[in-house]
């Protein structure tokens, strides 16, 4: 799976940072998201769908590859 | 009768879920994530598949957004749903002990289980011509008027009406921001506070007028308790919401300022509430609230869908509030419930320069924390520290 971001949409909400710390994290000026992981293994794929389900901005999709 | 079903003995086959938006299409999604399998019918009353709203107040009013950006979803990721998708449907009645929903195309839905996510709809004042800021259709009508020199009357201070306001500013509007408390946004986050966020209005050329009262709508502007008459080209309303309930009138489900949920955000058997609509006990915080944010609607639809799926093993939906605002070049971000709070505090930053985090108290306890454009990580311990009920004279250890 690879994570696409559309970081202009990124509100800093930090929600995805919170549910998917695996994932994602947030820069230190502003709290906008940082990919940390781009194409999750199973192991993060979970954690990930939470953090695309739960942010408030749907600037989080999945795709399947 | 058509469309009427027995409850359910045994497996769910059929989950209704009325309102097509954040916390409906969270629930839905969430339920095809846990494995459910069934039919999945999500009605909704706008023709427009799911889209988000907090940008309408930003970048959709602001022009920097075409509109098919707050979609929250693109076409494949909902069909990848398999929903029975009715947009444009009202739902107009509910039978709880026939589990059966009306709809007002006249015909009925039988439901196994059913998710109430019908949101809030703006208040209005009497008199036409106003605007109203909820759907994707007001912000692209309020858009369009908002041309340089245009003289925009905001009524309410809240954080809609600001952030309408600085929008507005920003688009060369003469805006006249008429709130009735003393200070705006008082009630919500505390005056130190609500005073520091308002004179940025002012300094940014918005003529705020406190303490006012508006009656009506009039042709030329507004008119206010007084007899005075404000004029402006244009008039935005924002002055609170009201629950999307009357569909449940007549039905057995309690009411009160939104569908009453329990701490599992279930409403009665067979029925739970969701998103902006539902007013639930949140055992975090000891008491029934009814949160207007927009991870609260995704949160709170995720959770329902999780319990509704595994009823012995369901968990209390007991979350931080948190919700963000922007104004001009103010990011707010606040967590936790602060309304009724007993104190304030400033714990980091410094409030005239509009850098800061306030903590907020309640009775001995750390309720909620405000913060005003201070870096993720310093917010992050306060929002941990709500979490697990920090008692307030222990909120020194909290790292800044
Ligand atoms: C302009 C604006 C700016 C905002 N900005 C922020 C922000 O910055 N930060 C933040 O945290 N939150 C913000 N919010 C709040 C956030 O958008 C809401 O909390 C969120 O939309 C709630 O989602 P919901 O699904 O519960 O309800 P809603 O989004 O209200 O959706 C309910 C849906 O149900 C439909 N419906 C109603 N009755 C029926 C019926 N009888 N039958 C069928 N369908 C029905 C409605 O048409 C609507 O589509 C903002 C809201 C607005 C309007
Ligand atoms: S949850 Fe979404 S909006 Fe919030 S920081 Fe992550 S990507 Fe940005």
């Amino acid at each position: 799976m690879r994570v696409e971001f559309d970081e202009p949409k990124c509100v800093a909400a930090g929600q995805c940072a919170m549910v998917a710390p695996g994932v994602f994290d947030q820069r230190d000026e502003d709290g906008v998201a940082v990919v940390l992981v781009a194409e999750p293994g199973p192991e993060l794929a979970d954690e990930a769908q939470e953090a695309a389900a739960v942010c408030p901005a749907a600037a989080i999709r999945l795709v399947e590859q | 009768m058509p469309g009427r079903r027995d409850p359910p003995g045994g497996a769910v086959n059929t989950i209704v879920v009325v309102g097509a938006s954040a916390a409906g299409l969270a629930a839905a999604e969430t339920l095809r994530r846990e494995g459910y399998d069934g039919t999945l019918t999500v009605i909704g009353e706008e023709a427009d598949p799911p889209y988000d709203r907090p940008p309408l107040s930003k970048q959709i009013l602001a022009g920097d957004w075409e509109a098919d950006r707050v979609a929250l979803r693109t076409t494949e990721q909902l069909t990848a749903l398999r929903l029975d998708l009715r947009l444009g449907v009202r739902a107009t009645g509910l039978d709880t002990a026939g589990r059966v929903v009306h709809l007002d195309d006249g015909t009925e839905i039988g439901y196994d289980e059913l998710i109430v996510a019908t949101g809030v709809r703006p208040r209005r004042l009497p008199g036409a011509g106003a605007h109203v800021l909820r759907n994707l259709s007001d912000a692209i009508a309020l858009r369009k008027r908002l041309l340089p020199g245009v003289r925009l009357a905001v009524v309410g201070a809240g954080f809609l009406g600001a952030e309408c306001a600085a929008v507005a500013r920003g688009l060369g509007c003469d805006v006249v921001l008429l709130e009735p408390a003393p200070v705006p946004l008082a009630h919500a986050v505390g005056e130190q506070v609500g005073r520091v966020l308002s004179s940025a209005h002012v300094e940014h050329g918005v003529d705020l007028r406190t303490g006012v009262t508006v009656s009506a709508i009039t042709g030329d502007g507004v008119r206010l308790a007084g007899g005075e008459l404000v004029t402006a080209d244009e008039v935005l309303v924002a002055i609170g919401t009201q629950p999307n309930t009357e569909w449940l009138d007549g039905s057995d489900l309690a009411l009160a300022d939104g569908l009453l949920c329990d701490e599992f955000t279930s409403a009665a058997p067979g029925v739970y509430g969701a998103g902006d609509v539902a007013r639930w006990h949140n055992p975090l915080f000891g008491t029934a609230m009814r949160i207007e944010h927009r991870t609260n609607a995704a949160e709170q639809g995720m959770a329902t869908a999780r319990n509704l799926l595994n009823p012995s093993g369901r968990k209390p939906f007991a979350p931080v509030p948190y919700f963000w605002s922007d104004q001009y070049d103010m990011k707010l971000h606040a967590y936790g419930y602060l309304r009724g709070h007993d104190e304030v505090r400033v714990v980091a930053g410094d409030l005239p320069e509009r850098r800061f985090i306030a903590a907020y108290r309640t009775g001995d306890r750390l309720v909620g924390a405000l913060a005003v454009g201070m870096p993720p990580k310093a917010v992050r311990p306060w929002r941990q520290a709500i979490a697990t009920g920090t008692s307030w004279k222990d909120i020194h250890d909290i790292a800044a």
